[in-house]
């Protein structure tokens, strides 16, 4: 049972899902908004998590006509055009890393992004119109975002899930490309789509060459457009913008120190670490934030350390800021708590630093000194979901994905793991393109290394097969585990196809991708978040059979020779008699010299 | 007219192409090419390495932990692998350990060519064999995880020499430098692999796990009840970065290359040198570019001497040398007349060539890998495995220089894999090394066993239709053939379908040769059976079925007409047939084994006639051609073959007898195609000519 929702946060002004009611202005009417917020978080292997966010929304209105003060043009316009109800793009490098960074808080679980471009729409159009619309909106976005999204607009590209999204009664296009490459470029007009650009406010912070050296660069674009269907009414549009990066703080310290204080987590600030300071908010924000946000496990663990010297709680109190194991460099305006659950009485505690306050004379940098050694663990996700390639050769193989419990999974069940009838619910979601051709009959379900019938298992099943040169193939599975799962496996068959000399990609040697799946915990829900976690499984690599590229050029090299050899020869015989040849020189024998070197010339050209 | 014209031409023929292709074979170290790096992406040497000393004292400390007796004190060796595990998880590495048991070789019939399955659970699993090997991974910070690099150490925690333990600190500090770099766009796995009962076991067990697992596991006991293993999990207690621990089995993403690390205990030469093995399974070969930038970066950078196997009785025998001479002196006299032409070797790197080439044939056509990356080549990643073996000195000076060095390689190696965006294919899979930097392609090498084999289906055909018009041939002279045919059609019909007697025989003889190669399976059962009986027995039995078969199905009335004129030409014929298409099959699957096999097989083939007519004809040809066929008909038979080609390379001093039953045996051990060749070709080929030498015409 979902025992989450009881986790309440004391304060609704979260970092996410603001629920923008907006200032209403003299004539009564709202007007656009923007927010511009920061979260940093200092993650257990010695990195930091930095999380941008930044939000722009238009309000459902006639009045603006085709102009906007704040909201970018081109989004409305595309939202106009396209009829998207709801969308989310995402530019991501690099691997979330499930097992150290979590997978359980908001951050994860709607910030860790397959590697390469996903892009998921929804449609407020008739069914058939749809795939067209899909298609426009692929080559716009391409050239908004300076990327190759206009390659999901082949229908061997994108997939329309069921379930496996918000609901959408078939009105929901799916699609990722593994492969592309993300860099300044897509950047660059992602931060024209913001107010101040880079120029003032938080996103001054984003220095190219720091967020680029990161660990995991994510980057999303997320729309949702209320109210639209009336006549000649615009909808109202939210615009959230993203920008996640994990990044290792230098630390000069851990290598001068000695053993024992090498486990020492490194000190930062904002200025170490991207170079620059928040001189000041953007003026058209309505609110401009920096959050410091200290997880569960980290307050627990601070809180143990903190308890053997003194009896109060020091995160809390006058001096929290500069407590026995860290110090902050700038004083929180406020501080919230989160609401202790039932289950764990540890809570993440959030500093909040209003940038309202500093100005160019006075820049904000918060910077964090560690004094002791800390080590603590993020919250997972209920299984850590693996997908890996079985078999060898070029012929077939198999697709497993495998979930493994967490141990802080216990914890969540709590009391209920002992309970028979208690049980996961846990959505797979997994497409896969026509040439690996996979065999849904194949498929298998190991749970607890034991094998099980599938309709044990599998509540609920979709399968639309690939079809040849056309659609891929998607899988949606619902499982029904028991709480007490320690591992499940699923594996399924496929067998490797044959492509079209003028199918294969350039570098067609690599392999060929197999897009992330998707496994989602419907059961569990972070906190503030309406959506279930989630977590994105390894891109695969598939080698798949390559003819000789340079086969083509040889064919036809060595047909010409033969060819050539083969008409010049018989050319030669058929043109050639050699009887009158030989009277046409005896009866000519009289001939000057010269005539006769002609002759031989002749005869030597022709034969 | 035409057909005995046919027939002397197709001597000639014979003649000369049988010369040329053994010609052809002697001439390919004179027309190996330089090697050189194919694939662009590789860029071999172009950073400068950042192994430096701080990482060599890092390596050095992990070999000095593990040389410390103290570490030895546990009975199982499993202090030691706490000890490797414990200095991966320092540098941030994901750290799991695989158990395994070792899986005997057993005799598969039908698995000669089947890929790798994940293997039989056997029912004798106990706790006091098992192996473990400790894998750590590294992930590429910006990289999207689908593709890996693997670096293979063996190591036996029970009985370690101190090579292992430098090979271990080698790859220590490769891999601690590998932790910190930014430009690492595949992952990394360091396998230390136990190798208690073979280091290859260890390796196929790992990659058996890695690319073929079971899920389901039985009733039978595991690993995870042995005391022992459950002592090795207790590490995680006391670790600082506990989630990067787990007894789960973790993987990375594709196997883009593998590299196995071996350093040798002692050597006596001068320099320090690097031995290259490569040889898998039927003869299988890793993409050139993979030696290639091994032997570029060993030699142009580090200053290492680089080494192929070589077989070393080849270096000092005169004759090659002399024959090596007389192709110096012909390029010379070539050059003289023409100075473009320069193909000439000198002598010395003649014989030295020859001799690796020798080996390199040798090594594929046995079919049994050279080492551990073996086990990688079965599901087709290119793997190699480099042995260093220093000039060995206990000076510390001396230690530090071979972990810099040789940490140096492997990280000029592993960055040049990193950099590639496809998998190896750009340089050449089908090759022969002459020498570490000089390699013959297919194109030139099957020059050679074409000229070989070529005059196969030309003396097939010649002998089928001149045996068939044997009555008009040969009575008549050479001068004038009678001009009165048969008019009877029946009995030419009859005649024409006579070689299906023959067909049958070497259909039946082929049958036998099947049986024969099935037969070590059921002899393996029988418990306490010295290599020698088993050999007896498998001869006796052998021996037995031929006559059985002969018997059962060689009808009498083949035996009728055997005794008419020319029969051994339609038997001889067929026969050549047979031998060509086995040859040319197995030349697909395996060349070196077919080149070898030709080499044997065509002269014999093509010489065989029955001893009664050379005895008859009493001229000093067919005096020679006796000669020829009684020594080719010892040659041939496979267990003389290999007794002295045994004898030839270890002297005849300690030949057994059951030494060829040993052999056969790791040869269907290692699943290798030449066991099949032997006995479903080469045995069957030379019953058929010493039955044709023996026939009664």
């Amino acid at each position: 049972r979902p025992l989450l929702l009881l986790l309440l946060i004391v304060t609704h002004q979260f970092l996410q899902f603001r629920i923008a009611f907006g200032s209403v202005n003299e004539e009564g009417q709202k007007q656009e908004e923007f927010y511009e917020e920061l979260l940093l978080k200092p993650l257990p292997d010695r990195k930091l998590l930095t999380h941008f966010h930044f939000q722009s929304s238009a309000p459902h209105s006639t009045s603006n006509g085709r102009h906007h003060h704040l909201f970018p043009k081109a989004i409305s316009q595309l939202v106009l055009k396209f009829q998207v109800k709801e969308m989310q793009l995402s530019f991501t490098q690099g691997r979330w890393n499930y097992e150290s960074w979590g997978g359980f808080d908001p951050i994860p679980s709607s910030n860790a992004k397959p590697p390469g471009v996903e892009l998921w729409a929804v449609f407020d159009a008739p069914q058939h119109l749809i795939d067209a619309l899909w298609k426009d909106l692929t080559h716009t976005l391409s050239g908004l975002f300076c990327a190759s999204i206009n390659f999901l607009e082949s229908s061997t590209a994108y997939s329309a899930p069921e379930w496996s999204f918000p609901p959408a009664s078939g009105k929901l296009r799916y699609g990722t490309l593994p492969r592309e490459a993300v860099c300044t470029e897509n950047l660059t007009p992602w931060l024209k789509l913001l107010p101040c650009r880079d120029k003032a406010g938080i996103s001054m912070l984003l220095d190219r060459p720091s967020i680029y050296r990161g660990f995991y660069h994510s980057q999303r674009l997320h729309l949702t457009s209320t109210g639209s269907g009336s006549e000649g009414m615009d909808p109202g549009i939210i615009l959230e913008q993203t920008l996640t990066v994990v990044l290792q703080p230098d630390s000069q310290r851990a290598s001068l120190a000695h053993a024992s204080e090498k486990h020492i987590q490194p000190s930062w600030s904002l200025s170490s670490i991207f170079g620059k300071q928040i001189s000041g908010r953007c003026v058209l924000a309505e609110t401009s934030n920096v959050y410091f946000l200290l997880d569960r496990g980290l307050v627990a663990e601070l809180e143990h350390i903190e308890n053997e010297k003194s009896e109060e709680n020091v995160l809390i109190s006058e001096k929290f800021w500069n407590n026995p194991s860290f110090e902050l460099s700038a004083k929180p305006d406020r501080i919230f708590i989160e609401e202790s659950s039932l289950l764990s009485k540890n809570a993440s505690v959030l500093y909040k630093f209003e940038i309202e306050k500093y100005s160019e004379s006075e820049p904000f940098d918060l910077g964090l000194f560690w004094k002791t050694p800390v080590v603590w663990l993020c919250q997972q996700a209920p299984l850590h979901a693996s997908r890996f390639l079985m078999g060898s050769g070029n012929e077939r193989g198999a697709i497993a994905i495998s979930l493994k419990s967490t141990q802080s999974s216990e914890g969540f069940m709590g009391s209920n793991s002992n309970d028979e009838r208690c049980e996961l619910r846990v959505d797979v979601f997994q497409v896969v393109p026509w040439y690996v051709k996979v065999y849904f009959h194949s498929l298998q379900v190991f749970v607890d290394q034991q094998p099980k019938a599938v309709s044990d298992i599998i509540e609920k099943i979709h399968v639309s097969p690939s079809k040849d040169k056309v659609s891929p193939g998607v899988m949606e599975l619902v499982l029904t585990l028991p709480c007490s799962v320690s591992s499940a496996v699923l594996t399924i068959e496929f067998d490797k196809g044959f492509l079209h000399i003028d199918e294969y990609p350039p570098d067609a040697n690599q392999g060929f991708d197999i897009p992330s799946a998707i496994v989602s915990f419907p059961n569990f829900h972070a906190r503030m978040e309406k959506s279930p976690v989630m977590s994105y499984t390894e891109v695969l690599l598939v080698p798949l059979t390559t003819p000789d590229f340079s086969m083509p050029y040889n064919v036809i090299t060595i047909t010409c020779t033969v060819f050539a050899l083969y008409f010049g020869s018989l050319l030669n015989a058929l043109r050639r008699r050699v009887a009158e040849e030989e009277r046409f020189l005896k009866d000519k024998g009289k001939f000057t010299s010269w005539s006769r070197s002609l002759s031989v010339l002749f005869r030597m050209w022709f034969s | 007219m035409f057909v005995c014209r046919f027939e002397s031409f197709d001597v000639y023929f014979s003649v000369v192409c049988c010369t040329a292709g053994v010609l052809a074979l002697f001439l390919l170290p004179v027309l190996a090419k330089n090697t050189y790096i194919s694939e662009n992406a590789l860029m071999p040497g172009s950073a400068s390495p950042m192994l430096s000393n701080q990482h060599v004292s890092d390596g050095n400390r992990l070999v000095k932990d593990l040389t410390n007796p103290n570490s030895k004190s546990s009975e199982t060796g499993i202090e030691s692998h706490k000890i490797i595990a414990q200095y991966m998880l320092d540098l941030g590495a994901e750290v799991s350990f695989h158990k395994f048991h070792p899986q005997m070789n057993q005799f598969h019939p039908l698995h000669f060519f089947s890929s790798p399955d994940s293997g039989k659970i056997q029912e004798n699993y106990s706790c006091s064999s098992y192996g473990i090997n400790t894998v750590g991974i590294i992930r590429a910070p910006r990289g999207d995880g689908k593709e890996a690099i693997v670096l293979v150490t063996p190591y036996n925690a029970l009985k370690s020499g101190f090579g292992e333990a430098l090979s271990l600190g080698i790859a220590y500090s490769v891999f601690s430098l590998l932790t910190q770099v930014t430009w690492l766009a595949k992952d990394i796995i360091w396998l230390v692999a136990d190798s208690q009962y073979g280091e290859y076991a260890a390796v196929a067990a790992w990659l058996r796990e890695y690319q073929t697992p079971k899920f389901s596991s039985l009733s039978t006991p595991n690993a995870e009840m042995c005391p022992d293993v459950n002592n090795l999990f207790e590490l995680k207690g006391h670790s600082i970065s506990g989630s990067k621990f787990s007894n789960s089995f973790r993987r990375a993403g594709t196997m883009a290359a593998a590299l196995v690390l071996k350093v040798r205990d002692q050597n006596e030469q001068f320099e320090d040198t690097i031995n290259i093995y490569a040889e898998a399974s039927n003869g299988q070969m890793p993409n050139l570019d993979l030696i290639n930038v091994v032997n570029y970066l060993a030699v142009h950078r580090q200053g290492l001497r680089v080494n192929v196997e070589k077989l070393w009785s080849l270096l000092n025998s005169s004759w090659l040398k002399s024959l090596g001479e007389i192709f110096e002196s012909l390029a010379k006299v070539a050059k003289s007349l023409y100075p473009k032409w320069k193909f000439g070797i000198p002598a010395t790197e003649y014989v030295e060539g020859t001799a690796t080439l020798a080996s390199s044939l040798y090594y594929q056509a046995l079919g049994v890998p050279t080492g551990p990356h073996g086990a990688f080549r079965d599901y087709q990643v290119d793997a190699i495995t480099l042995e260093i073996s220093p000039k060995f000195s206990l000076d510390k000076v001396w230690r530090n220089d071979i972990l810099l060095r040789g940490g140096r390689l492997i990280e000029g190696v592993i960055r040049s894999v990193n950099n590639l965006l496809e998998k190896f294919h750009q340089s050449f899979f089908l090759y022969l090394l002459t020498s570490p930097s000089k390699f013959v392609s297919v194109g030139v090498y099957m020059i050679a066993f074409a000229l070989l084999i070529a005059p196969l289906p030309m003396v097939a055909a010649s002998l089928y239709v001149d045996a068939n018009s044997s009555s008009n041939c040969s009575k008549g002279d050479s001068s004038i053939p009678s001009a009165i045919t048969d008019t009877d059609e029946h009995s030419i019909a009859i005649r024409s379908w006579r070689w299906l007697n023959s067909a049958k025989l070497v259909f039946i003889v082929h049958l036998w040769g099947a049986i024969v190669s099935l037969l070590p399976y059921f002899i393996s059962q029988i418990p306490d059976c010295s290599p020698t009986t088993s050999f007896m027995i498998w001869v006796l039995l052998s021996i037995l079925s031929l006559l059985t078969l002969n018997s059962v199905l060689a009808s009498p009335l083949a035996c009728a007409k055997a005794t008419q004129e020319k029969e051994w030409a339609l038997v001889k014929s067929v026969t050549i047939s047979s031998v060509f298409i086995g040859l040319g099959l197995m030349s697909v699957i395996n060349f070196a084994t077919a080149e070898i096999g030709a080499l044997l097989m065509v002269p014999m083939c093509l010489l065989a006639q029955p001893l009664k007519l050379d005895v008859r004809a009493g001229t000093l040809r067919s005096f020679c051609r006796m000669i020829c066929n009684l020594v080719l008909g010892h040659i041939a038979f496979p267990p003389a073959a290999f007794f002295l080609l045994k004898g030839m390379l270890d002297g005849f001093g300690n030949v057994n007898v059951g030494d060829f039953w040993m052999w056969v045996e790791s040869l269907w051990a290692w699943n290798s195609a030449t066991y099949l060749f032997i006995g479903m070709v080469q045995l069957p080929c030379w019953v058929l000519c010493i039955s044709i030498l023996f026939h009664t015409c």
